[in-house]
């Protein structure tokens, strides 16, 4: 493929991202109003939010393995985008929760954020997330230098955090989150190798 | 009269919607808001609207419901009905799928007609009960009860039935009747979630329910036919379900096919799946939390938008405390929980 073209291919994945991440946003716009979630949606709209928010995560995680078995390196340029929206989507299903499930009591998002550990779990991905959102500034990557990368790490451990806050959190079934978190852990086995640097082996 | 609030909840006069209002609402929300949406001439409307999901619109056609003969019931002070539209399409029927929307959606081929009920184990006389005949035989009333989900949100419902104990009375329960097990229709042909673990959330059907023979028959305990005047949706556990209003909404089992009276505890479907979080009793309980969650409060649906939601402190047995306390004099509320 000629240089140009694959740009182009690039840049039009990049829309398809900003897209795909924000139809199903602006969907919920015009479904929900029509009783598509149920009469009630709150619970609905933190679970599909929630499930976005998983999927984009997994997408974005999914970017290296995809370029570097396609040898097309610009390919990577896909990750802030996806990560971003990922940021989004866990944004508004925290939001959700906050504002719709429990309704502003203050008191109650503290002791339910301390005592109940699967949501404590979400809630430090979605801390993780937000330090990888606001450092992923075209400026602060420079800035931080090595140090980026070492902080974008933290993306395996938050999805991880994520799959078990997900399992924790049905109410009954387990294939649906077992399969996310396979998932995720052939992702991170992909990368084993950088998970566990040569230098840390004992 | 049974059915007494001395500790009413108090809801603000903004929180009533007026009659008016509540009842053209679907034509009001089509004027200010989708309508406008979908014509993207009103965006500011258009968001409102998305906030008060009111009409839903299942994707098949609704199954028949009729209109039943009953005493009326009062709406207690300090209460507001939950909108019909809102009981009727956010349900927890694993049955048809573990989605708040799939019961509405995948139950409507329910074939409810005929149906009976089998009345048997420790019963001077053993029987069955024709739906149909239960309902023209009349004397059904109308109670007006709060519905509170182990899952933290409550409604307010107008059920149509029969005191359980009267029904049951009819069949002379024997002195070695102590506990009451009830059981919900098995047909995973016309139930996908009984044919498939993923759909059904893993529950091992058919779901089972059971009572201590006092709560049983005491006299809030109801067998529902019915909802805002007519026969029972499907989604909401037609054409026969149990409501034990002092209960979290899962002890409400829905389709019932067999009621057995039997001399030991019988098992309960939510118990065995996970008998850390759900117990027999399940009784309304502030004060004993829900592994993963609060119980202390409850996001009320009523009417009005998601915005219009309202968290409200929880009561112990659901408010009616007063009527079933004493049934658990001396027990420890939290180990039984």
């Amino acid at each position: 493929m000629a240089g140009a073209g694959r740009l182009a291919l690039v840049r039009g994945l990049h829309v398809a991202a900003h897209l795909g991440a924000f139809l199903p946003l602006a969907w919920l716009v015009v479904v929900v109003p029509r009783g598509a979630l149920g009469g009630d949606p709150v619970e609905e709209l933190i679970h599909y939010l929630g499930m976005g928010a998983l999927r984009l995560l997994l997408l974005t995680l999914l970017v290296s393995p995809l370029a570097k078995g396609l040898g097309f390196g610009p390919l990577l340029r896909l990750r802030r985008p996806l990560g971003l929206w990922c940021f989004v989507w866990g944004c508004l299903h925290f939001a959700t929760w906050l504002g719709l499930d429990l309704v502003f009591a203050w008191g109650l998002i503290g002791a339910e954020l301390v005592e109940r550990t699967y949501i404590l779990l979400g809630f430090t991905a979605l801390v993780i997330l937000a330090a990888l959102a606001v450092t992923s500034l075209p400026a602060l990557v420079r800035r931080l230098g090595r140090r980026w990368k070492s902080l974008h790490r933290l993306i395996y451990p938050a999805v991880l955090l994520v799959c078990v806050h997900f399992w924790w959190s049905v109410k009954s079934g387990w294939i649906e989150p077992a399969i996310y978190l396979a998932i995720a852990l052939a992702l991170l086995w992909w990368r084993r190798g950088a998970l566990w640097p040569p230098g840390m082996r004992g | 009269m049974l059915i007494k609030t001395r500790r009413p909840t108090p809801i603000p006069e903004s929180q009533v919607t007026p009659e008016a209002v509540h009842g053209d609402r679907r034509r009001i929300l089509a004027g200010l808001g989708f309508g406008a949406l979908l014509a993207g001439a009103n965006a500011r409307a258009g968001l409102l609207d998305f906030l008060s999901p009111a009409a839903p619109a299942p994707a098949v056609a609704a199954a028949p419901r009729k209109p039943l003969v009953y005493d009326r019931g009062v709406i207690p002070p300090g209460l507001v009905l939950t909108p019909e539209e809102k009981a009727t399409n956010h349900n927890n029927f694993y049955e048809f799928g573990t989605g708040k929307t799939d019961p509405a959606r995948h139950s409507q081929g329910l074939r409810t007609e005929p149906w009976t009920l089998r009345v048997e184990g420790e019963v001077a006389r053993p029987g069955t009960l024709d739906v149909a005949q239960l309902i023209a035989a009349g004397g059904l009333e109308e109670r007006i009860y709060r519905m509170r989900c182990v899952e933290a949100w409550s409604m307010v419902i107008p059920w149509v039935g029969l005191e359980l104990g009267k029904v049951l009375k009819g069949f002379e329960p024997t002195s070695r009747a102590r506990f009451v097990a009830f059981e919900t229709l098995h047909d995973p042909e016309q139930m996908p979630g009984q044919k498939s673990a993923y759909l059904g959330g893993g529950i091992d059907y058919p779901y089972v329910e059971g009572l201590r023979i006092d709560e049983a028959m005491h006299p809030l305990t109801l067998l529902a036919v019915g909802i805002y005047g007519r026969t029972l949706p499907p989604q909401n556990g037609a054409p026969l379900r149990l409501v034990v209003p002092w209960k979290y909404g899962f002890k409400g089992i829905k389709s019932i096919v067999r009621i057995r009276l039997v001399e030991t505890m019988p098992p309960t479907s939510w118990n065995r799946l996970a008998p850390d979080e759900y117990g027999f009793y399940a009784n309304v309980n502030p004060a004993v939390d829900h592994p993963r969650w609060s119980q202390a409060s409850e996001r009320f649906i009523g009417p009005g938008g998601v915005l219009d939601v309202r968290r409200q402190p929880t009561l112990p047995f659901n408010g009616y405390g007063d009527e079933v306390a004493s049934l658990y004099a001396g027990m420890n509320l939290r180990r039984h929980f």
